[in-house]
């Protein structure tokens, strides 16, 4: 093992290098060997065989961002989970109580914002909270 | 091994970012994700720090970090989401009702 | 690793959930709260919402008086209960009470039908708990992250107003630029110490030679501590958010944060032995009493009038941390605890005053208001003296007993400005109480009455203030105390 610590890193340096040379090349060559005859059908995006229907860039509903803000709170809660799990043994029944705990006000949590209507996806604001 | 100094200089860096955005930007988005390098440059020097003192503690601080900048993010998405209903725009300049 | 073979050792005891009793109290009420504002019917159940906060509150209160009596670590030495943290423990939960019943009028006239509100203040409660019995500097950001996020949500209640969204978003943007800057000084302090808990930093401190990493976290930490106190010269969100935040939640914000936030800085600058503390807390405490007053002395809006106030009042309380350990702690602590009494209270006049929508919050409006409702203006008076430093007020001995340390630290330079300042202070304080009992009133529409719940916040604050003012002993005597549990 050569003594420079960055040294080790050379091979992921020249792997880097060459995945880059080999993508350029790929993308050059196709480009000055290949014929373009473009049309209108084959320049519009492909959307599955559908006709496309207006511009990609429209407003959304503010309720995507309610339920991303809220997967978000309930994804990141799992975190304790892991090193919870890693030691589960030597906290013998008291830590699964504890998780119990934990878990329940998590769930806490989800009944209020379901009694709040925010997982409500069928009418348009039935919701009675908002943000 | 890297050196810690490398570390530390890099989460010094990331921090400085942050506070420099947060400082300069104007859309209120970005002010916020400033706030979110910062508090990732500081994750990177207890991860550094963990690894300099071979305590275990310095790793678990920053799974508590997180979970807090989520809970503030969520938060701050609402509160952002409740500015632009009643101002329609995001820009701080025009969030000026309140005089400095 | 060592984690799991620490936690084989020790299963927490019964006793570590006894010293943890009032935040565990505070946060099923707050649970309590919010599973059954969604399920009943909010118009009609609001105000038993309130009431149980209410009672929340209180059993948070006999839970800290129960919890005095076995003092002592729990949880791995992450949280200390003694009488310094008692004493916080019971101010804040009082806080909390009084703030509760300043609220029940108000939300009925802004017509803010949420029982969230309630939840919030316990949860809110439950962090500052926490961070005053915190021994460890992560657990203290948690707690100091818990009372801020819900403060944030809290200045942004009045959702048809601009003004309190905007007051929110400002509070929440510059609250966590300074929270992420005391998360910095924790990790540096961790760097230099291998450890965060406050003991083993301290006697790492104390025994070789303080790293230069040390000096750098404990500003750090004073940054961010700064920002969340509204010391200069990190205060220029506090006049903003005061005017558009509800006025019962600036009461709250104003003062139990802030002892929270004094409390953390206690431990940090005394408890460590903090290094490079004097040249950091002059600075700040000089230049909050100076632009603090300065501010106040051209506002119009009584609210900002009350955060400038409150922005110097910061600055007094910090020339407590620039004295000597043993008559700095007590005296900052008694500080706190006068300043929460007279600041509750005449919010809870401008809550009540200022009417659907807060239409009524400018001097002007305040004109007349002897002649309108004796009562409340006598209840204001009363506030503002105290604010002012009369003597027979709370306010007089908490500046005594700041500027008395001082002066034993030799701090005179501090000490002078300080007293330039408070005679600063009494003109615009006087101005108020000039517009209240000498202009003729603007507008001689009757005042709504006082409700019952208001009044009796008035009647404690009130109390509280003379009873400060006329018999510090007592109170004195358990700050001392909590100093000596400290330093011990």
């Amino acid at each position: 093992m050569p003594d420079n610590y960055f040294a080790r890193y050379l091979p992921i340096l020249i792997h880097f290098s060459l995945a880059a040379l080999l993508a350029t090349a790929i993308v050059l060559l196709s480009w000055i060997i290949g014929y373009r005859r473009p049309t209108r059908a084959k320049l519009s995006p492909y959307e599955c065989g559908m006709t496309p229907v207006g511009d990609a860039r429209q407003r959304f509903s503010v309720k995507f961002y309610l339920v991303a803000m809220l997967f978000i709170l309930f994804d990141v809660e799992a975190v304790f989970l892991y090193p919870w799990a890693v030691i589960l043994r030597d906290l013998k029944m008291f830590g699964f109580w504890e998780m119990l705990v934990y878990i329940g006000i998590v769930l806490v949590g989800f009944f209020y914002i379901w009694k709040k209507g925010v997982l409500d996806w069928g009418g348009a604001s039935t919701g009675r909270g908002e943000v | 091994m890297v050196p810690l100094s490398y570390y530390l200089v890099l989460s010094g860096v990331l921090f400085a970012c942050g506070v420099t955005g947060f400082l300069i930007k104007r859309n209120i988005i970005t002010i916020f994700m400033s706030i979110e390098l910062m508090l990732n440059g500081v994750n990177l020097s207890f991860v550094a720090f963990a690894a300099h003192w071979h305590a275990l503690s310095g790793q678990i601080f920053v799974f508590f970090v997180m979970v807090v900048a989520a809970a503030e993010a969520a938060v701050g998405l609402a509160i952002i989401i409740a500015v632009y209903r009643t101002r329609e725009t995001l820009n701080v300049d025009q969030v000026n009702l309140l005089k400095l | 690793m060592s984690l799991a073979f620490q936690a084989s050792q020790a299963l927490p005891r019964g006793t570590d959930y006894l010293r943890i009793l009032p935040e565990l109290v505070l946060s099923i009420f707050g649970m309590i709260i919010m599973v059954l504002d969604p399920v009943v019917d909010q118009r009609r159940n609001q105000k038993a919402l309130g009431t149980l906060a209410l009672i929340g509150s209180l059993a948070a209160i006999a839970s800290t008086l129960w919890q005095a009596r076995a003092p002592g670590l729990a949880f791995w030495n992450m949280v200390q209960v003694d009488t310094f943290s008692v004493f916080f423990h019971f101010l804040i939960t009082t806080i909390t009470a009084v703030v509760i019943l300043t609220s029940y009028e108000y939300m009925e006239v802004q017509q803010i039908r949420v029982g969230e509100y309630y939840a919030l203040i316990l949860f809110g409660a439950v962090g500052m708990c926490l961070m005053s019995s915190a021994v460890e500097l992560v657990l203290i950001f948690i707690a100091l992250e818990i009372s801020s996020i819900s403060t944030y949500i809290l200045a942004g209640f009045r959702r048809r107003a601009a003004i309190s969204s905007e007051a929110s978003i400002k509070y929440f943007l510059l609250g966590s630029f300074a929270t992420a800057f005391f998360l910095y000084g924790v990790a540096l302090m961790f760097g230099a110490t291998g450890s965060t808990s406050i003991p083993t930093i301290e006697q790492h401190l104390r025994s070789g030679s303080i790293p230069v990493l040390a000096y750098v976290a404990i500003a750090l930490m004073f940054v961010g501590l700064g920002f969340k106190v509204a010391a200069a010269p990190f205060h220029v969100w506090t006049p903003d958010v005061y005017e558009g935040a509800p006025a019962p939640i600036v009461g709250f914000m104003s003062t139990a944060p802030k002892a929270a936030v004094f409390a953390v800085l206690l431990r940090i600058m005394f408890q460590i032995h903090a290094p490079g503390r004097l040249g950091l807390i002059w600075v700040a405490a000089a230049l909050s009493m100076t632009l603090g007053n300065i501010g106040a002395l051209v506002q119009q809006n009584v609210k900002r009038l009350l955060a400038y106030s409150s922005i110097a009042h910061a600055g007094y309380l910090l020339v407590a941390f620039a004295a000597l350990p043993q008559n700095g702690i007590p005296s900052a602590m008694f500080y706190t605890a006068s300043y929460a009494a007279m600041n509750i209270g005449a919010f809870a006049v401008v809550s009540h005053f200022g009417g659907a929508g807060e239409r009524y919050v400018t001097l002007e409006d305040y004109s007349g208001l002897g002649r309108r409702s004796p009562v409340l203006a006598a209840a204001l008076t009363l506030f503002l003296l105290s604010l002012i430093g009369i003597p027979i007020t709370a306010g007089f001995f908490a500046k005594f007993y700041v500027f008395s340390a001082a002066l034993q630290a030799n701090l005179v330079g501090l000490v002078i400005i300080g007293v330039i300042n408070s005679a600063v202070a009494a003109y615009y304080y006087l101005r108020v109480i000039v517009v209240v009992y000498m202009h003729d009133p603007r507008d001689e529409s009757v005042l709504p009455a006082v409700p019952l719940e208001l009044g009796a916040a008035l009647a404690i604050t009130a109390l509280t203030t003379i009873y400060l003012g006329l018999l510090p002993g007592r109170v004195l005597d358990y700050a001392s105390r909590s100093a000596g549990d400290l330093l011990h």
